[in-house]
């Protein structure tokens, strides 16, 4: 999904039908894990809230069981209160079955954060770099550029030009992107030069 | 017979996949001789018109003939024929069925296409409910970056890093795995040092956050900033914006939605979570044939994409649809009900599954009290409604006018700036208060928490007397200390939000209305409840009182005032009514809050109307000079289709092109020199008597394909947009036939017709363009901007403001 031209050669290469079960097979290869996260020990417990109680402080118990158990009876251990008080002492109590999955939390963190970087890095890549690779040919624009649009005149000179040569896999990569830029520069003159929308 | 053209428009198997996702995706021309990309590419295997002078059948021929990819498809910032893509729709799936009897192979075809939209709502729900997780999981932990970091494992936030540890009673948020940004550096947590070293962190990671958010969007997808709906809105009634659902808008407003929720601004996730939705919908509209090719049908897609959006923004399956029939659709078939549901419901269960809150709620303020109310609150209530109708209209006004002076003035040339001073201030001023320093959605939670026994919160500061507790139930009970300096600080940061989301909506960053304005209901709810809970409980002996409230019993409960002021100022602001209510019930639970939330909703609905008419997504249509023809107002004016055609009374006559007596030369000059969308064709000059209409991409597209691809054809070829074209000598140039291209059964109206006849027509069919006769003979035309200007004309509103075409 980074790079633009990826969609299209997915798109170019699958059929009509075979496309959607080919995605649905994907989604469910990056769901499954998630979704049936190893449910560790440590990733379940019951909770129950006990308030101040008489001369007793409030205290806070975990345990491991099941959503069965999950009650004052079985999860506060050791009872702090004696045997006919229990039920009174249980009633004030507070129990809460919970479950997390920290698989789920670090592939979707770590996901997260891969993503950002990745795109910090183009940014960088397109602003910094690129430039210094194109600077010999007089045709492209830097990024950032806020001129009008004549410059995609002789923008789109260059594809037509560049297209009766080979169809290389770099070649095609380049128009992509150059089709790309194009279009985010209008949408950014669109959007903040001129004001047309999304004020 | 007469749409066929249109109908061979969907078998276009010659050409490549690559191409249809180009123009759905890609192009944003604006000049008309660069209608690239589809003919920028190779077209083996292409059908070339037959040019020769035979006047044969050409009705056997037209089916033979392949249109030209890039012909029925539209241009940027255009709007679409509704009613041509439905009678594509229609001629397609008769298609489908009669072959279908041929052999197994086209039976299962004609299977599958009918399955194919359950398929793609099942996809959508997928992947919405995923990415949702996703922005709910990341975002959660990134606010509580701005406090600390876990030191068990960096993806933790602060109360899944608190899990394991044994917490003590009285300092439940405590843990030594979790680590304040003071006492990491400083190796303590106390004293002012470390205060004013946690205040700075908290505004560094603010303004990183904000920074890096704002110069995704404006290096990668500039489409990707603010809420979207309006847009949105503005899609689904018929007009095309390329780009806006894209693959880059997608990733890149998922990513920096995250990053502008957990800097701190005020700003929610729901409004971003539809535009997400719908591009995911639209993304996947490009692997069916049916929904890729029509426009029509993707929007019906695209309608059902959003109410999935707000179902895992609210965990509310039946809202979300009600929201996107009510606030999001233009068209909205009963078929679409149906799949909508099924889509939200899918994407509700994924999120569900992902779990991201550990309780198995969708929602962070999920509400879990059934305490009974008496009537005489709902003086309150409506008290609430009010408030909720004056801040709802205080708040679009004092928007719009802060939005149009971005447009406007010097403001608008510094986005990246004014993002990071809008962050500086709301950090700076929101870290001293702890009800502004915890994320937005975490307020609301504990504004909507009913106080039981084991809360420790300020907000449930009471004086207890333990003696008397019989089990969970609490009285009500005087206020502590606690709750005193609850309220006034909780009065403070209702101050500042009610200003801050004015100047933060609308921002260079996705930005959402709905949790600022729940939080500000919320908070003036709860206000209202304690005063209310307190006033029972030291005048309890009170007329109005002593019926049903007793001391020691349990009346008031501050929670629901907090839960129906919410749904007061969201009501005031969006205009919102059954969607509003049902999601709002669908987050308690229950319907034992019905009665109040209506009554609420209603009254802010009432107030709010009266000061002004519009929502604030209506309002930022109007700002914006989309071309919205809205279809909830009336027309009632007394205007007829002669005062609105063009050309006016002094004008040149109407442009119009004849059947057979043009020559290619002369079509291109009459393109090039005027800037209309489409033309009528005329059997000829004289008699302007109608033939149809043909568009002008068309015709472009068309054109320049006849001279590149069919011998013969040169500047001064004969155009024939009729089946039998006239013989003629045979030293002259071949014809170009471009029959294929012509609707045939365009609108027209008399031009006594009265306009709100003409309004409710183009309401109810999606018109683009009506033409208008006078005694039979074509006199002008009334497009849809010219509608939109003549409504904004007699509203007394600006009619320059409509842009776009």
């Amino acid at each position: 999904v980074l790079f633009p031209q990826a969609p299209r050669m997915f798109a170019q290469s699958s059929q009509n039908s075979a496309s959607p079960v080919l995605l649905l097979v994907l989604l469910g290869c990056v769901l499954c894990p998630p979704a049936q996260a190893s449910k560790s020990s440590e990733d379940i417990r019951c909770k129950c809230i006990c308030p101040p109680y008489r001369n007793i402080s409030g205290h806070i118990y975990n345990k491991n069981v099941s959503q069965k158990d999950c009650n004052c009876l079985h999860v506060v251990e050791p009872m702090p209160v004696p045997g006919n008080d229990v039920e009174a002492y249980c009633l004030l109590c507070e129990c809460k079955y919970e479950e997390r999955s920290t698989t789920t939390i670090k592939v979707i963190i770590i996901i997260y954060l891969s993503v950002v970087g990745a795109l910090l890095l183009y940014m960088a890549f397109l602003v910094l770099v690129d430039p210094l690779i194109r600077k010999p040919d007089p045709y492209t624009q830097p990024l950032h550029n806020e001129e009008d649009s004549e410059d995609t005149h002789s923008l789109a000179a260059v594809p037509t030009l560049a297209g009766a040569r080979a169809n290389t896999v770099l070649e095609r990569v380049e128009g992509a992107q150059q089709r790309w830029k194009r279009q985010v520069q209008e949408q950014r003159k669109t959007v903040f030069d001129r004001h047309k929308m999304l004020s | 017979m007469d749409q066929k053209g249109y109908r061979r428009g969907s078998f276009q198997s010659a050409t490549s996949d690559e191409d249809m996702l180009e123009i759905a995706g890609a192009s944003m021309d604006f000049s008309m001789a660069d209608d690239d990309p589809p003919l920028d590419r190779e077209m083996g295997g292409f059908s070339s018109y037959n040019g020769g002078g035979m006047n044969g059948t050409s009705t056997m021929m037209d089916f033979l003939e392949e249109p030209l990819p890039g012909v029925g498809t539209y241009e940027d910032f255009n709007t679409i024929d509704w009613v041509r893509e439905k009678s594509r729709d229609r001629d397609r799936h008769r298609e489908i069925t009669n072959r279908s009897k041929e052999s197994t192979w086209a039976l299962l075809h004609s299977v599958s296409d009918a399955f194919s939209g359950w398929l793609l709502m099942l996809l959508i729900g997928l992947l919405a409910g995923s990415l949702a997780g996703l922005i709910d999981i990341s975002a959660h932990w990134m606010t509580d970056l701005k406090e600390g970091v876990c030191l068990a494992g960096f993806w933790f936030n602060h109360e899944h890093c608190c899990w394991k540890s044994n917490t003590t009673f009285t300092d439940r948020d405590k843990c030594p795995e979790w680590k304040s940004w003071s006492q990491l550096i400083l190796g303590h947590g106390e004293g002012a040092f470390a205060y004013i070293l946690n205040y700075f962190m908290y505004v560094i990671w603010a303004l990183m956050f904000s920074l890096l958010a704002v110069l995704l969007v404006k290096g990668f997808a500039p489409y990707a900033c603010g809420s979207g709906i309006p847009e949105i809105k503005t899609i689904l009634s018929g007009f095309i914006i390329r780009g806006y659902l894209g693959k880059w808008t997608l990733v890149i407003k998922t990513i920096t939605l995250v990053l502008a929720v957990s800097s701190g601004l005020s700003l929610g996730k729901e409004g971003p979570l539809v535009h997400v939705a719908c591009c995911c919908g639209n993304i996947l509209c490009h692997l069916f044939t049916k929904y890729r090719k029509n426009e029509a049908k993707r929007r019906e897609v695209l309608s059902a994409a959003a109410a999935a959006g707000v179902s895992v923004a609210f965990g509310a399956p039946i809202g979300g649809v009600l929201f996107s029939l009510e606030e999001v659709s233009y068209y909205f078939p009963l078929k679409t009900l149906w799949r909508s549901f099924f889509a939200a419901l899918v994407a509700a269960f994924t999120l569900r599954s992902i779990n991201p809150f550990g309780n198995s709620r969708l929602v962070l303020f999920y509400v879990e009290f059934h305490m009974p109310w008496h009537l005489l609150e709902l003086v309150p209530f409506i008290l609430l409604g009010i408030f909720g109708g004056l801040w709802g209209a205080f708040f679009i006004r004092s928007n719009i006018a802060w939005c149009r002076r971005r447009k406007t003035t010097r403001l608008g040339k510094y986005p990246v700036l004014e993002v990071l001073v809008v962050t500086a201030i709301t950090a700076i001023l929101a870290f001293p208060n702890e009800y502004t320093r915890m994320s937005t959605s975490e307020l609301i939670s504990e504004l909507f928490n009913d106080c039981g026994i084991l809360d420790s919160s300020k907000l449930c500061e009471y004086v207890n007397d333990f003696n008397s507790t019989k089990g969970d139930d609490l009285p009500d009970r005087a206020a502590g200390p606690g709750v005193y300096t609850a309220m006034w600080q909780l009065a403070l940061a209702l101050i500042m939000k009610v200003f801050i989301t004015i100047f933060t909506f609308g921002m260079k960053v996705p930005s959402g209305l709905f949790i600022p304005s729940m939080a500000v209901g919320a908070i003036a709810g709860r206000l209202l409840g304690v005063a209310v809970e307190q006033l029972a409980f030291y005048h309890h002996d009170w007329a109005i009182f002593s019926g049903w409230c007793s001391q020691g019993a349990d009346c008031i409960t501050p929670g629901l005032y907090a839960m129906v002021g919410a749904a007061a100022c969201l009501g005031g602001v969006t205009r919102m009514t059954v969607s509003l209510v049902v999601i709002m019930f669908e987050l308690t639970g229950g319907l034992e809050y019905i009665v109040p939330l209506m009554a609420a909703a209603m009254t802010s609905k009432w107030v709010a109307d009266a000061i002004g008419r519009e929502g604030i997504y209506d309002a930022h249509i109007r700002l914006n000079g989309y071309p919205f023809l809205e279809a909830k107002e009336e027309f009632s004016h007394k205007t007829r289709a002669m005062d609105v055609m063009r050309p006016r009374k002094n004008d040149p006559p109407l442009t119009v092109i004849t059947q057979d007596t043009m020559t290619v030369e002369d079509v291109e000059t009459i393109v090039t020199s005027t800037t209309y969308s489409g033309y009528p064709v005329v059997v000829s000059r004289a008699s302007q008597r109608l033939v149809g209409f043909v568009l002008r991409r068309d015709l472009i597209i068309s054109i320049e394909n006849a001279r590149k691809k069919q011998d013969g054809i040169v500047s001064t070829s004969v155009i024939c947009f009729t089946d039998y074209c006239p013989p003629l000598p045979p030293s002259s140039p071949s014809v170009l036939k471009l029959r294929s291209i012509l609707d045939l059964s365009p609108f027209t109206v008399t031009d006594e017709t009265p306009m709100e006849i003409v309004v409710d027509i183009f309401r109810k069919l999606g018109l683009r363009q009506c033409l208008v006769t006078h005694n039979g003979k074509l006199l002008g035309i009334i497009t849809k901007k010219d509608v939109l200007k003549h409504i904004a004309q007699m509203a007394n509103q600006d009619p320059e403001s409509i842009l776009f075409n």
